[in-house]
Formats: C-alpha cells, structure tokens, sequence
C-alpha cells in the first residue's frame, strides 16, 4: 500500500469510530447536551479535555513554530501548560460546585445581571468563532496535502462529521467522541517523534533524546543545532530574539487566556463532583504534557534534519518530499544567486568575504510535523496515521467550540434571556438546531478562511485572559466584587486589548515594530495588560457602588465549600 | 435564579459551622499561595526571568543548558505535580474540616466509575 492508500484507510477508520461513537451516545436531556448529564469519569475528562484542548494548531503547528523561534518558542510550551494550574486551582472546582451549564451563566448569576450575562455571551462567541475558523482551515489542509481531495471537498467531510457528533450527542457524544480522538491523535503524534529519537539520539524517549548526543560523533544536540544555526547566520537555538518583558507578556496572556476561554472551563461542568474537577485537571495536564514535552524534542530533530538536508544542497537533487511540498506552496525556493544550490541562511549570513549572503528558501512551519514522516524517511503508515492525528485534533476542538456557540445561543439567549418559558424539548431542539447552522458557518469560515486566521488567535485569547478570567477570579475570591465593578471591568479590558490588537493587526500593521508598542509588549502578549486593566477598574468601581446582594454573598460562601455539589443546577427542573 | 445553587444543600445539614468554613477557606488561600508561587518561579522565574543566568549551567546528566530545560521541560512537569499535590492537599483538607462529598447520598450518587458508559 502506498502512502495515498494508508492515509484512507486510517482516516476512515477513525471517522467510522466517531461516527458509532455519536450513535452510542446520543443526548436525551438538555443536561446531556450541555454537560454530559454530569456523569463524566474524571480520567475520561482529562483526556477528552486534552484532545479539546489540543487543536490543529498544536498538533501540526507548534512543533514547527518551536522548531523556528527556538527558545522563543517557550512562550507557547509553558503559556498553553501552565493555565491549567491556574484553572485547577482557581477556577475548575467552584465553577463545578455552582454547577452551571455554560460560562455566562455563571456571569450572569453571579453578577445578578442580564447585561453581564449578555457581555459574556458575546464574548464566548466571538472566541469560539475566531478559533474554529482556524481548525476547519487545518481540517482542509490535511485533507488536501494527503488525500489529495480539494479544500473546499475536505472542509465539507470534516463538518458532516462534526454535524453528526456534535447534534447527535451534544456534550455527551463530543465528550466520548474527544476521548477516542485523544487516543488517535497521541498515537499519531508520538510514533514519529519516537522514530525520530531513535535515530537522532538512539533512545525511544524523545524527552530525553534532546538532551541526549549524536550517537555517530557524540556532539550534544542541542549544541550540534547552537552551531548550525550560527554557521548558517541564524541567532543560536537556546537564545530568544524577543525581550524579557515580552516573552514574560505573551506567556502570562496565553496562561491566563487558556483558563478563561469557555470550551475548556465548561469541561469542568461535565464530572459528578468538585473532587473530579480538580483531578481531571490534573489528567488532563498529564495528557497535555505529553504532546507538550515531545513537541520540543521534534522541533530540534525537524531543524537539525532540515538544516543537514537543504543546505548548499543542490536544487536539481532534492528528496521527492521536497517538490510535493513545493507544489502546495508551503515551501518555496527562488535561485537568486543562480548557483543551483539552495542557501538556507539567517539576517545575519556573510560568506568568506564578508558579502551578505541572500536565503533561497521559504519554509511554512506547519510542514515541520506533517512532512517529519517523509523527511525521515518512515515508513508509508506513519505518514497516514499523522493525517488522522491532525484530523482528529481539529475535529476535536471544533466539536467543543460549537458546542459553547450552540448552547450560548439556546441556553443563554433563549432559555435565560428571551424565552424563559421555553420548554425542555424545544431547548434541546433549538440547541441541535444552533448546533448545525455553528456548523455551517464555521465550514464556511474555513473555505473561504479571513486571511488573518493566525492574527485572530491572538485576539481570541487575548479576549479570553482579559474578560472572563478577572471577572470569574473576582467572583470567586471576592464577595464584595458587584455587577458594576465586572460590567465596567470586562467591557475596559476588551475594549483595551480589542483596540490595541486590531490597531497593529488590522489597521496600521506597518507599525506593529518593537518601536511602536506599548512598553515593547507584542499583540500577543497585551491580553496580560487587558486583564491588569480589567483588574484595576473591577476593583475601584466596585468600591464606590453598592455592594451585592445577601444572597450572591451567600452563594459565594456555597461555592467554596465541596460539599453539595451533586448536580449541575437545573432551573426549570 | 440565584436560588438555585445557593441553596444546593438540600441533602443533608451543613455539619460545618461558619468559624469552621472561614478556617477552612483561610488554609486553602495558604496552599494556593505556596503552590502558585512555586508556579511563578519556575515558569515566570527559572524559564523567563533567570534564564541567561541558569543557561551557564547544565541539567545534570544531560547536555541540557538549566534555563532552557525549565522553559521547555521542566516547568511543565512541575505543573503537573503542582495539580496533584493540591489535589492531595485539599482532599485531605474537605475531609477534615468534613466539606467533602464522600457522605450518605452524596458519595453513592457520585461513585460512577471513569468512563462510565452513557446509558
């Protein structure tokens, strides 16, 4: 069988194993759909909040984005790992015992609001959209590079999945459906990198590979890649080229944002108790981690791999995977220097003369993890079973992210705001029904995707850290934090990081320089500024306005304690 | 709207009298201090802050310069031991101040195994 026919057959494999999934697990009661019914085992959660949590980006993405920034890069490593401390600690267990159905629930009760309620609904939607568009993109290109089927063809299969599953079970089919993802998309990601281990550093762990040294000249790897890149005019592997206060920005925003963004809080609504909350964070962690550790570990094989292959290589003798990769565009060689040998080289290259040496070659990041199999040479299955691991990263958390659309929209709007007298099978109908136009619209986003996909991620967690996070910390660990305070709180800290993102994204990028930002903090980063501001301003108008009511303080004293968290508050039950 | 978690104790008197739930929630702030300081210093501290400085060393036994290893290694798996230890920490804590969920009907309606089929 060759590569084409591999890449069928596991993709269809693991489509079929969704599919009975979804048929297995259909939802019968709005608490199926929105929570699982509360019944989901804390080891199940953890993986099915993994696969969730992992997205195309960081199955095919962040392995090449490490592998280009070096120890930039950390900034993703240790930004998408450690909010989950934060939500284990924070947030995950007295979201639970209040037991709410989505995120502006909890906004909007705590804070005895519709208006919170309805800033918080907008919030989790624009989140979710700007975030699904990226994954359907990935859908699409997996499907285009290995099974060769058009783009557009591609993002229609990925969505009928994804509308089967996700109407179908609602919660409780996306949560079985993500636990077999997590297992498929783990294996996919861990076989190559254990290949290549095996033959960069000759042990299976790649964790520890990295560390290790070239088995064939006992040169250290890390210091083996240090020197390719300063032969080459690149700034060494292990030193960043962003400053201190930025990397430190980006990290703390992409933190903060991953424990405020509601596809991954509401994973925490779907256990029995507040125990099972703080546990399956930490499974969850766990299984994170394991993605998260080897991810850096392929980024030094990749680049030193890449490094040894291109390099004054010439054009006419390339690997095959090179001009496939070529033809998608992701890779580009122009001979500007008409030698016929392709010059990879950083800002800084000069050759023996001194004469500054011009780089030939283009390469997308995202080629890192899907090309890995062929570059190395493995075999034709592995190069199928990546394909399914980038589908079922993306289907995963595409299916979590329609369901915050799907149930902010039936649960929030209508249920909680205009038709409360909405019964339960006409809530459960219009969940389903807002469940497949999400579908739609987000398989329409990804045909014809905005071009500023990667832009908007920034956004969608700078969004997350500086609106949700302070106002649910605030409610949490303050009794005396009140409507006005979280109002005027979440809509400063959007409306901050908003401007400051779409001004240096959208309306003048030209001046999106070091030079120009604010204290020398990137888009990415200015989420952390977005929640200080959030903060501070909660925290002063909350001062000169009224307190909240008794019972919100009451409510607040219940939420910290365990004890009583047997369900999942059901209002009209 | 607000009643319905405020009063989600339906099932049983609150065994914890008030001074209790204040002693309680003062140790889980003391937990949460050390631990997320204990989070800041490897990430933020080690990984960020300190890392040119922790680059001159090496992780022993491998050819890993200290700083980058916290930043791309070893701060994760201080986060996840970090989770576990609260985990410990505050299940030993509901128990004693008996905040837990493991009585009468609260334990059996909860004791559904991991992956438990959805009937």
């Amino acid at each position: 069988m060759n590569v084409q026919a591999w890449t069928f057959v596991l993709v269809g494999l693991s489509f079929a194993l969704y599919i009975g999934i979804a048929v297995w697990s259909r939802a019968r009661s709005t608490k199926d759909f929105y929570v699982a019914g509360t019944g989901v085992g804390p080891l199940a959660n953890g993986m099915a909040t993994a696969a969730d949590w992992m997205s195309a980006a960081s199955f095919i993405s962040m392995a090449g984005i490490v592998s280009f920034l070096g120890y930039d890069g950390s900034v993703y490593l240790m930004g998408w790992t450690g909010g989950y401390v934060l939500l284990a600690l924070l947030l995950a267990p007295y979201l639970r015992k209040f037991g709410a159905f989505t995120v502006p629930d909890f906004v909007g009760d705590r804070y005895y609001s519709q208006t919170a309620r309805v800033v918080a609904v907008i919030c989790a939607i624009a989140v979710s959209f700007t975030y699904v568009a990226g994954q359907m993109r990935g859908v699409g290109v997996v499907f285009s590079r290995f099974l060769e089927v058009p783009i557009e063809l591609g993002v229609v299969i990925g969505m009928g999945i994804v509308f089967f599953y996700a109407v179908l079970g609602g919660m409780k089919g996306i949560t079985y459906t993500q636990v077999a993802q997590y297992c498929v998309l783990i294996f996919a990601f861990m076989v190559p990198a254990i290949f290549l281990s095996l033959m960069m550093a000759g042990t299976p762990i790649p964790q520890l590979g990295f560390g290790g040294v070239d088995p064939s000249t006992g040169v250290p790897l890390i210091e083996k890649l240090n020197g390719l890149h300063t032969e080459l005019g690149f700034a060494a592997y292990t030193s960043g080229a962003k400053s201190t206060l930025d990397v430190f920005a980006i990290t703390a925003a992409l933190m903060v944002g991953t424990a405020g963004l509601p596809h991954v809080i509401i994973r925490f609504y779907t256990v029995p108790r507040v125990r099972d909350a703080r546990l399956s964070a930490g499974y969850a962690l766990v299984f994170i981690a394991i993605l998260y550790t080897t991810a850096p570990a392929i980024a030094v094989f990749a680049r030193t791999n890449l490094l040894e292959t291109v390099r004054d290589a010439p054009y006419a003798a390339v690997p095959e995977w090179f001009t496939k990769w070529e033809e998608t565009g992701l890779l580009t060689f122009t001979d500007s220097n008409a030698d016929g040998l392709i010059q990879y080289v950083g800002p800084d290259a000069v050759d023996a003369a001194g004469v500054p040496i011009t780089n030939e070659l283009t390469v997308d990041r995202d080629i890192m993890v899907l090309a890995n199999p062929e570059i190395s040479g493995l075999p034709d299955w592995v190069v199928g079973l990546v394909a399914a691991g980038g589908l079922a990263a993306a289907l995963s958390t595409a299916a979590g992210l329609l369901l915050v659309v799907s149930s902010a929209v039936s649960h929030d709007l209508l249920k909680r705001g205009l038709r409360p007298d909405i019964s339960e099978k006409g809530e459960l109908i219009a969940a389903r029904i807002a469940a497949g136009v999400a579908v739609v619209i987000a398989g329409w986003l990804g045909i014809n995707p905005p071009g500023f996909v990667a832009e908007v991620v920034a956004l969608a967690f700078g969004l997350a850290a500086s609106s949700f996070f302070p106002v649910i910390l605030l409610g949490i660990f303050t009794k005396r934090m009140n409507r006005e305070g979280a109002i005027a709180g979440m809509i400063s800290g959007i409306g901050f990081t908003t401007a400051y993102i779409v001004w240096f994204k959208f309306i003048d990028p030209a001046a999106n320089t070091a030079d120009n930002w604010w204290f020398g903090i990137s888009p990415e980063g200015i989420g952390t500024i977005g929640m200080l501001i959030n903060f501070a301003v909660a925290v002063t108008v909350s001062r000169f306005t009224p307190p909240p009511p008794r019972a919100v303080a009451n409510m607040v004293e219940d939420i910290r304690v365990p004890r009583g968290a047997r369900e999942a508050h059901e209002i009209s039950a | 709207m607000l009643g319905g978690m405020s009063n989600s104790t339906p099932n049983g008197p609150r065994p914890a009298a008030a001074p209790d739930r204040g002693a309680y929630w003062r140790i889980n702030l003391r937990y949460l201090a050390v631990l997320l300081t204990i989070w800041f210093a490897v990430s933020y501290g080690a990984g960020i802050l300190f890392v040119e400085q922790l680059n001159a060393f090496t992780l022993p036994g491998t050819s890993f310069p200290l700083g980058f290893w916290f930043a791309q290694q070893g701060s994760i798996y201080v986060f996840v031991a970090l989770i576990f230890v609260y985990v410990v920490l505050m299940n030993r804590l509901d128990r004693r101040f008996e905040v837990d969920e493991d009585e009468g009907e609260v334990g059996r309606a909860a004791s559904a195994p991991d992956g438990e089929a959805p009937a």
